[in-house]
């Protein structure tokens, strides 16, 4: 991907942006009623209680939506289309990525093809984004 | 104490800008100021009598200020597009309680000449500046329009489903003089049209325009002795939810709990069933949006959303005429649509529309705020039951 806003951890979400760049995608786990939860914060979205645990995950999932952005906004390039993908995770959570390394027209985007993450610089971060399964690099 | 529903409370005033679409000599306070002004002589009221204020944008302590207003009420809900239709819930429910008697809604915006208005400014630290802008999900456009692939295929349809949406309100458009596209469409020329964000094109996306509306509102006792009682518009019912700030989180992509929620309580509070509504105001930021409404407001089932729309049941003569004014993909589209949506309502229930629809004596108007965040829903009528 052409560049982009780069994010800005907050106390909260810094575990989840230092696994990034460890080229780890990392998502937090319920110990009380055990779903995994996405955005980080540190009690369960569902239940409420604080007892969850950071979980380093596969990285694999599916994807649900998709469009491909011709007018990406500044600091991306605007040259260069962007494909935005929804994907949910194998664990259920559900999350918003770039899908690299294919051609962004339709008919190579079937929707619930299976993703695999990796990981790009953004700045000093670095981006979860998915690769259609089957096309790992 | 008289109830915030079933009639009791009263559109007595309402007004949009003298002009709506390219309006560089206005700044945005200014377009609050002159729809609020005008909505105000409708009502037959001054400044002097409006003792609660409602608006989203500026603060309503701004409006209140600007217009001389002393408010004993104010209200900054702020839930996008779709807040105008929760400050009217929320002045009726004053209005009942006692706690304002007249109550001013005002919208203006300055979304295309940008005149009086500041730099927008992303919070990268947000959850959304953290997990969606870095992905390129940071203008409506690129962020409201990426559940639809996921709506449509589960359905089995296709993105001229989405075409089929701009041509039928496009129709509506043509008659109407405000409207900022006029031209007669096709399926063919909106489908290839310029490309934004595939699957949308140009046309399935709004306008971007300059203006404002306000409204003002009165207990139905009081408004029977205003001058703008003869042509009161009588709130029946109400809803408003709320989801989650980021579109990627919102419970299911392809319907939206927002609206139906808000829809059944304003449906349950109005004691009104789908047959009644002569008439659907839906907010339409871009062309799935009628789609999901249609389906998840309950006015069709499942899957049926598309070819209600491509049989011409929301069009003239159409058993659910919608988006009357020609919405906010062919009207006009200020930023927060919403306000424009009750105004047509309101027109069409007096019979003052640019395009009438005959007999339009209940009106069902849904918004939409923030990218699938928020909504609110009325219901209006012309008679008081």
């Amino acid at each position: 991907m052409a560049g982009g806003t780069v994010p800005v951890p907050t106390p909260e979400t810094a575990p989840f942006w230092a696994g990034t760049l460890a080229g780890e995608l990392r998502i937090q786990q319920c110990n009380a009623c055990g779903r995994h939860y996405f955005y980080p914060r540190p009690f369960c979205r569902y239940c409420q209680s604080g007892d969850v645990t950071w979980r380093t995950v596969a990285g694999t999932g599916r994807l649900v939506s998709y469009i491909i952005n011709y007018r990406p906004v500044p600091p991306a390039d605007p040259g260069e289309p962007q494909i935005i993908g929804l994907i949910e995770l194998d664990e259920g959570p559900r999350m918003l990525s770039n899908i690299v390394g294919v051609a962004p027209e339709p008919e190579n985007l079937p929707l619930d093809a299976t993703v695999r993450v990796e990981f790009e610089p953004r700045g000093d971060q670095a981006l979860p984004v998915f690769r259609l399964d089957g096309e790992a690099a | 104490m008289a109830g915030m529903h079933g009639g009791q409370v009263a559109i007595v005033g309402a007004s949009e800008t003298r002009e709506v679409g390219v309006l560089p000599d206005r700044a945005m306070i200014q377009l609050h100021a002159e729809a609020a002004l005008l909505a105000l002589a409708d009502a037959g009221l001054t400044a002097a009598d409006v003792d609660g204020v409602a608006t989203a944008g500026p603060l309503p302590l701004e409006v209140s200020h600007h217009l001389g207003i002393t408010p004993r009420w104010l209200d900054g809900t702020m839930v996008g597009g779709c807040s105008f239709m929760l400050h009217v819930r929320h002045a009726a429910a004053a209005i009942a309680s006692g706690a304002a008697d007249v109550v001013l809604v005002s919208h203006g915006e300055s979304g295309r000449s940008r005149v009086g208005v500041g730099g927008y400014r992303q919070n990268q630290a947000s959850a959304q500046g953290q997990f969606e802008a870095p992905f390129g999900s940071v203008a409506p456009y690129c962020t409201f329009t990426v559940p639809a692939l996921r709506f449509l295929h589960d359905r089995g349809l296709d993105r001229r489903a989405l075409a089929e949406v701009v041509v039928a309100q496009r129709e509506w458009a043509v008659g109407n003089p405000r409207a900022f596209r006029r031209k007669p469409a096709t399926v063919e020329q909106v489908l290839d049209g310029p490309p934004i964000a595939y699957p949308f094109t140009r046309e399935m996306c709004c306008v971007v325009t300059d203006g404002g509306g306000a409204l003002v509102l009165t207990s139905a006792e009081r408004a029977a002795d205003l001058p703008g009682g003869e042509h009161a518009v009588y709130l029946l019912g109400s809803g408003e939810a709320c989801e989650a700030p980021m579109m990627s989180q919102m419970d299911e992509v392809g319907s939206f709990g927002a609206f139906r929620r808000a829809s059944a309580e304003a449906f349950a509070t109005a004691q009104v069933s789908h047959a009644d509504i002569d008439h659907l105001m839906g907010y339409d930021a871009f062309a799935h949006l009628p789609l999901y409404m249609l389906e998840d407001l309950g006015f069709v089932g499942r899957g049926e959303s598309a070819a209600f729309i491509a049989e011409g049941n929301t069009r003239k003569g159409g058993k659910l005429p919608m988006n009357t004014n020609g919405g906010g993909l062919s009207y006009t589209h200020t930023g927060m649509y919403g306000m424009f949506a009750i105004q047509e309502a309101v027109r069409q229930l007096r019979g003052q529309a640019a395009v009438q629809v005959p007999d339009v004596q209940v009106s069902f108007v849904q918004g939409v705020g923030m990218f699938f965040g928020a909504a609110g829903s009325l219901v209006l009528s012309s008679r008081q039951p």
